[in-house]
């Protein structure tokens, strides 16, 4: 069980307050319509399953209601920072020399 | 049955003379102490052999004492309702009346059939015996595994429901010890005084540890008596948990602590003073693994002969409990360590018959003090074989050359009844390995210690190889106050002193894992490794042979480790004979990981207070006592209860649908829709919002109008639907389907938060605010003119508008939308006047003999008008399309509302997509099962080709006929056509596809 | 049937009321404030007409950190999201206090009568704490639950708002439908302290 920062409660909580919300920062194409059926697919269904850092959303299902995210190690499942909607991560797999 | 083994009573036992306890094992009436566990009191009545082997199925006694136990394990318990299947009986505690049988050994332990299988079983079942033997036949298998699991006796599941409560707690502490063995308590102590929030568990009933069986004396005195002190301080302190009798099962992901605490255990078979056993989950900002060290045995022919046990269990009894389990001992060590043993027998009055050191020569302290007692010191040499069967008669020594596994010299031979043996010690690293991280082999100890750690994690004592009572009290110290600093408590200093102890200076001992036999290992007696499943030396070298190298591949092949006890007795000497049968070094070879649970943990106590009513939140309606009232059955919506159908006495369900149905049909009916989902939706760009997440348009819907909305996820799927209400310019009323009502929230959340903040909306939940009751058929408007202060006719209040008046009193806003075809008004009212309302529209409807009906009725009079449930006639697989719902698509909405892109993708575009149509069974009696599958050809061979399946299906009272809503592949152009439908009892049935609306196609009935 | 309009509470059918005094000397007290006001604000903290508003209406201000609460004369208001709270006021009062509410506040922002939803149940007692210990996951202590904080978080399987009011009395604020499982709840875990109605 995870111990989460909600960065709206500002306080660490219980994984269980929280329920996964799958990969972030994918971001709904401006326009669908003119997109091919490939790229809509690439929109709808691919996902990372990257081995190591994961940017991912998170809902505080318990608590205040709102999705944020997380970066956390599918290895180790540490949990390197969690950061409001609309934020970009300050911690990346690039920059930590991982693909 | 006198207690022959239990000695004079010595200064540091831990067992209450003065409460003598009776206990029955294997029908047989002993005495044993308070204090005691069934092992040590079994040990003290001199019973030997306590079970039979799981594979070969050879007398066992008690090995160990402590959670290491592979033999005694038992099942306690004299009720079906309580009994207990493998608690080791190292573990558990005796109290007055306990009852207790082996679970192996099939009929009984002293004659056992099954034995017959195991004397010859050398070469019957070496590993892999049951893939080898059992594979073939396959259709066989399943009667093998019967016999087998009988043979085996893995012990019996309760056939009773289990009389006792659990429960959970919840803690956050700074700094959590698991063990309270001298290193945990000088750490907790160290902690505590920092003024941290300690917690400290431990899986005995004492504290102590180690301390608790040993003479070693701690500033001059018992070490009892340091542990006492050490336990008032902290139990004075009033920032510290002390948790005895609490097994840390689990170390989970970032510091997350299991611990199952058995608080009645000890005091009786079942005792309702409180819950049996709770589960404590711990959050610790720093744990400290203080869980010290398991002796490791030696291996050697017939090693399992009752009376071959661990030297330090053997110092324990005697130190601890007064029980000396034998008469005369041989003890076989590679350390100086292990001589304690031997003193503490010849200080208790038995013989020691020798002492076989594996080692050339010592010079410790130790050694020294054996020797000065006059007891026979054999360096060189190693017990080669173990006589006797039921009990040891005598060993064989020879001397052994560690370096080229041989003996060389001859075999004599000594008379003794008990083989203790110490191969040193093995840290405990079970718990470090629990949240992944790798062991690390120490030469210095011959010995796994736990490796790198992504958690706040620090290891002391025992467990880091640190062995020294002076080393390990001041390890503990200093590791308690680091915690507590890396916890923000206190600068990492500590004010305790360290005691006096005086550590007898030690020569070093000998790696050595598996003694050697003047045979060839696989022709030798066989040298037990795992007890539990019957893992030999020879089984592990032939799988090497055999080409399982990989000590993960060992485990499988030859069920090292698998056992109960999951190897903690047997897995280092298995890894160190796998490695020198492969010529590698044992860290070369690795090691297995352990997981949770540490030892096993009942059901009972994971499911803690969450059974029987508190199993899942039950969910009511602010009427549900009237539906109790009236003889409602209930079904299960999400966690809500809602009423099925409201049986008369003496109707079936069958008779009451029918009367609910024509009752709403041809008078009036009552539906409690409180359970629906209802959000309120505020905000300027409340309308936009909708159109982007609803496929039909809202931009027109003027204040005072409802309009049927469906959802579809983004890759066009219906996955919900519902009434949408405008209330004002900025303010509209969803409603879901009760099942979909949470997760409807959350996804106009999803989208608000993370793609259209700049959208100016707000969703809140209005569900329970709300009771919600339809009344629904053509007295309806009869009904509600009674009690309502507003003009309902039809000019007033037309079909799809909303109003506010007041019901019986009550503010109420009355939506006129119908899910059945009839004449319908849905009363909304503040929940608190629910019953209040609900009671009052009863009243007035008396007269119209006013019908409530439930979950069912509804199905069948929405099933009759074609309208869909979302989760029945669709299952996420469904577009709109499919539904032939095209109208509620908007066509001209200017933004690409969610799911519109997916419904061109080539896929959704097929014309054999399957789709919903209405059936017409050929024979109008018949119900078709929902779920069938629909062919379109009934001559096939199997397996058929099936084109789609029933979603809905009823027998219409109204309308005299079955009839069902289905799927079907292109349904919708096949209208009029045929369908079969194949079903489980081999018949086939023929029905027609036609309109999904049977009822009032035109829908003149709503509009009246 | 009379004419009189009866108002029932989500433990109506508990009967809280014909336990009150049967049990003294509970580890636990339990206590219902039913049928108070309770009113679902959203807003935006960052925009000071709104909260000025809120000030004029209420009486109190908003309380704008994360957890916190606030308590004035007329309402007393909790955090819940940082564009969310929860008004609670005195019973009946509901309607006019979100009246004024429509009427004072300017811009981006709602409000939801949800009074028929919840009721606040008032827990306190010497064992308290540990029947919440058994409830919840979030850490009781005072330094990471001082008086006045409000956190929303699981109860059993339920969920909860905690408001703590003293160091021994919390309030939990609980959807109506699920409140019988929690009644159900406590009964269950306050057994071994003694349970005592008020």
């Amino acid at each position: 069980m995870l111990l989460i920062h909600c960065p709206y409660c500002e306080e660490m909580r219980e994984e269980e307050e929280f329920s996964p919300a799958g990969q972030a920062h994918i971001v709904r194409p401006l326009d669908p319509e003119v997109l091919s059926d490939e790229e809509w697919a690439r929109y709808l269904f691919f996902r990372k399953n990257p081995r190591g850092l994961h940017h991912e959303m998170w809902l505080h299902t318990h608590g205040c209601r709102k999705y944020f995210n997380v970066t956390r190690n599918t290895v180790t499942y540490q949990i390197m920072e969690s950061y409001k909607m609309g934020q970009q991560p300050s911690v990346t797999a690039s920059e930590k020399g991982q693909s | 049955m006198t207690q022959v083994n239990r000695v004079a009573a010595a200064a540091n036992q831990h067992i209450n003379r003065n409460r003598p306890l009776t206990f029955i094992f294997n029908g047989k009436t002993y005495q044993g102490y308070e204090g005691d566990t069934i092992a040590s009191a079994l040990l003290a009545n001199g019973v030997d052999v306590i079970g039979r082997s799981f594979k070969y199925s050879r007398p066992r006694g008690i090995i160990t004492c402590d959670s290491q136990e592979p033999n005694a394990i038992f099942q306690v318990g004299s009720t079906q309702a309580t009994t207990i299947p493998n608690p080791r009986a190292t573990q558990t505690e005796l109290y007055q009346g306990l009852t207790a049988s082996s679970t192996n050994g099939w009929p009984n332990v002293d004659f056992d059939l099954m034995a017959g299988l195991g004397k010859i079983g050398g070469a019957m079942m070496p590993p892999g015996f049951y893939y080898k033997t059992f594979m073939y036949p396959q259709s066989l298998w399943m009667s093998y595994e019967k016999l087998i699991r009988k043979g085996a006796g893995l012990g019996c599941s309760p056939q009773q429901p289990d009389p006792d409560e659990y429960d959970k707690m919840h803690h956050h502490c700074d700094v959590m010890i698991v063990g309270a063995g001298p290193a945990g308590l000088a750490a907790a102590l160290a902690a505590a005084e920092t003024g941290a929030r300690v917690i400290i568990s431990d899986e005995q009933n004492e504290f102590g540890g180690h301390l608790l069986c040993s003479t070693q004396a701690i500033d001059g005195q018992l070490p009892s008596l340091w542990v006492k002190d050490i336990v008032d301080k902290l139990t004075t302190m009033g920032n510290v948990l002390l948790l005895p009798r609490s097994t840390v099962f689990g170390y989970y992901d970032h510091n997350l602590v299991g611990i199952n605490e058995r608080r009645t255990d000890h005091l009786g078979e079942h005792v309702t003073t409180s819950s049996r056993q709770r589960v404590h989950k711990v959050r610790a900002k720093q744990v400290i693994l203080a869980t010290g060290a398991h002796e490791r045995p030696l291996v050697y022919g017939n090693n399992d002969v009752p009376g071959c046990m661990l030297a330090n269990a053997v110092s324990t009894y005697i130190n601890r409990y007064g029980v000396v389990p034998g008469n005369e001992l041989v003890l076989m060590t590679t350390n100086d360590n292990a001589y304690k043993t031997a003193i503490d027998w010849h200080q208790a009055g038995r013989k020691v018959v020798a002492i076989v050191d594996t080692r050339t020569t010592s010079n410790g302290e130790l050694v020294q003090q054996a020797q000065a007692l006059g007891i026979k010191v054999l360096f060189g040499q190693g017990v080669i074989n173990v006589k006797g069967s039921k009990r040891v008669k005598g060993v064989e020594v020879a001397a052994i050359n560690a370096e080229n596994h041989s003996v060389s010299s001859a075999i004599s031979h000594y008379s003794c009844d008990t083989v203790a043996s110490s191969g040193g010690w093995s840290p405990v690293i079970h718990l470090s390995s629990h949240t992944g991280s790798r062991p690390v082999w120490n030469d210095d100890i011959a010995g796994f210690v736990p490796g790198e750690t992504v958690q706040q994690q620090h290891i002391c004592g025992g467990l880091s190889g640190v062995y020294a009572l002076s080393n390990v009290i001041s390890d503990g110290f200093k590791t308690g106050s680091t915690a507590a600093q890396d916890a923000g408590k206190g600068d990492g200093s500590y004010a305790s002193i360290l005691p006096l102890i005086n550590d007898p200076q030690e020569d070093p001992a000998m790696a050595l894992f598996h003694i050697p036999h003047s045979k060839p290992t696989s022709r030798a007696p066989k040298q037990f490794v795992d007890y539990q499943n019957d893992v030999t030396a020879a089984g592990i070298e032939l799988a090497n042979r055999e080409g399982f190298e990989s000590i993960e591949h060992v485990k499988r092949y030859t069920a090292l480790g698998f056992g109960t006890d999951q190897g903690k007795l047997g897995n280092i000497n298995g890894m160190a004979i796998t490695a020198k049968s492969l010529n590698k070094t044992i860290p070369e070879t690795g090691t297995t990981i352990f997981r949770p649970m540490y030892t096993p943990t009942t059901f009972g106590a994971l499911a803690g207070a969450d059974v029987k009513h508190l199993f899942d939140p039950a969910r009511f309606s602010a009427m549900h006592k009237w539906h109790l009232d009236n003889g409602a059955e209930f079904e299960d919506v999400g966690q809500w209860k809602r009423p099925w159908y409201f049986a008369k006495t003496g109707e079936t369900m069958q008779q009451a649908l029918e009367r609910e149905c024509l009752a709403t049909r041809n008078s009036v009916g009552i539906l409690d829709a409180s359970t629906l989902g209802k959000i309120d939706i505020q905000g300027k760009d409340a309308r936009e919002f909708l159109n982007r997440i609803y496929t039909n348009p809202w931009s027109k819907l003027a204040v005072g109008k409802c309009r049927y909305g469906v959802m579809c996820k983004e890759d066009g799927m219906v996955f919900d639907d519902g009434v949408t209400a405008c209330l004002g310019e900025n303010r509209f009323i969803m409603t879901t389907t009760t099942g979909g009502a949470a997760g409807v929230l959350q996804w106009l959340e999803l989208w608000h938060q993370t793609e259209w903040p700049e959208l100016e909306v707000y969703f809140s939940t209005v569900t329970d605010h709300w009771s919600t009751m339809t009344i629904s058929g053509p007295n309806s408007r009869k009904v509600l003119e009674k009690i309502c202060d507003v003009d309902v006719s039809n000019d007033n209040f037309r079909y799809m508008d909303w109003i506010e008046a007041t019901v019986a009193g009550v503010k109420a806003r009355i939506f006129r939308i119908s899910f059945t075809g009839e004449l319908s008004f849905e009363i909304n009212v503040q929940a608190n006047y629910g019953m209040h309302t609900w009671q009052a529209v009863m009243a007035a409807g008396q007269e119209f003999d006013i019908t409530p009906y439930g979950t069912e009725t509804m199905h069948i009079l929405r099933a009759e008008k074609g309208f869909i449930i979302v989760g029945q006639d669709t299952d996420g697989s469904v577009t709109p399309q499919d539904l032939d719902m095209d109208w509620v698509v908007g066509k001209k909405k200017e933004f690409s509302f969610i799911g519109k892109r997916s419904w061109t993708r080539f896929d959704n575009k097929r014309d054999d997509r399957k789709q919903m149509v209405g059936l017409k069974p050929k024979d109008p009696k018949f119900v078709l099962p929902e779920g069938a599958q629909i062919v379109f050809e009934k001559d096939q061979p199997i397996p058929m080709t099936m084109v789609g399946h029933v979603t809905s299906s009823y027998y219409s009272a109204c309308m005299g006929y079955s009839f069902a809503l289905a799927v079907v592949k292109g349904g919708i152009s096949r209208k009029g056509q045929s369908v079969f439908l194949p079903l489980s009892d081999g018949t086939t049935v023929e029905a027609e596809i036609c309109s999904p609306v049977f009822y009032d196609p035109k829908g003149d009935r709503q509009n009246v | 049937m009379s004419n009189s309009i009866n108002m029932e509470s989500p433990l109506h059918h508990a009967q809280l009321d014909d336990l009150v005094g049967q049990s003294g000397d509970g580890g636990v007290i339990l206590h219902e404030a039913k049928f108070l006001g309770h009113l679902n604000l959203r807003g935006n903290s960052q925009d000071p007409e709104f909260l000025a508003g809120i000030k004029e209406v209420l009486g109190v201000e908003l309380p704008l950190s994360a957890c916190s609460s606030a308590k004035g004369e007329r309402a007393q208001i909790m955090w819940l999201a940082p564009d969310e709270w929860l008004i609670v006021v005195a019973s009946g009062t509901e309607h006019d206090v979100e009246k004024k509410l429509r009427l004072c506040l300017k811009g981006h922002f709602a409000v939801s009568d949800i009074s028929g939803a919840q009721t606040i149940l008032e827990l306190s007692g010497i064992n308290v704490i540990d029947l919440l210990k058994k409830s919840t996951g979030y850490d009781l202590h005072l330094d990471s639950f001082p008086i006045g904080k409000v956190i929303g978080t699981n109860f059993a399987k339920a969920g909860a708002h905690i408001l703590r009011l003293e160091k021994n009395k919390f309030q939990l604020v609980v959807r109506r439908s699920f409140s019988d499982y929690i009644w159900l709840w406590i009964q269950q875990g306050s057994k071994e302290y003694g349970l005592t109605i008020t």
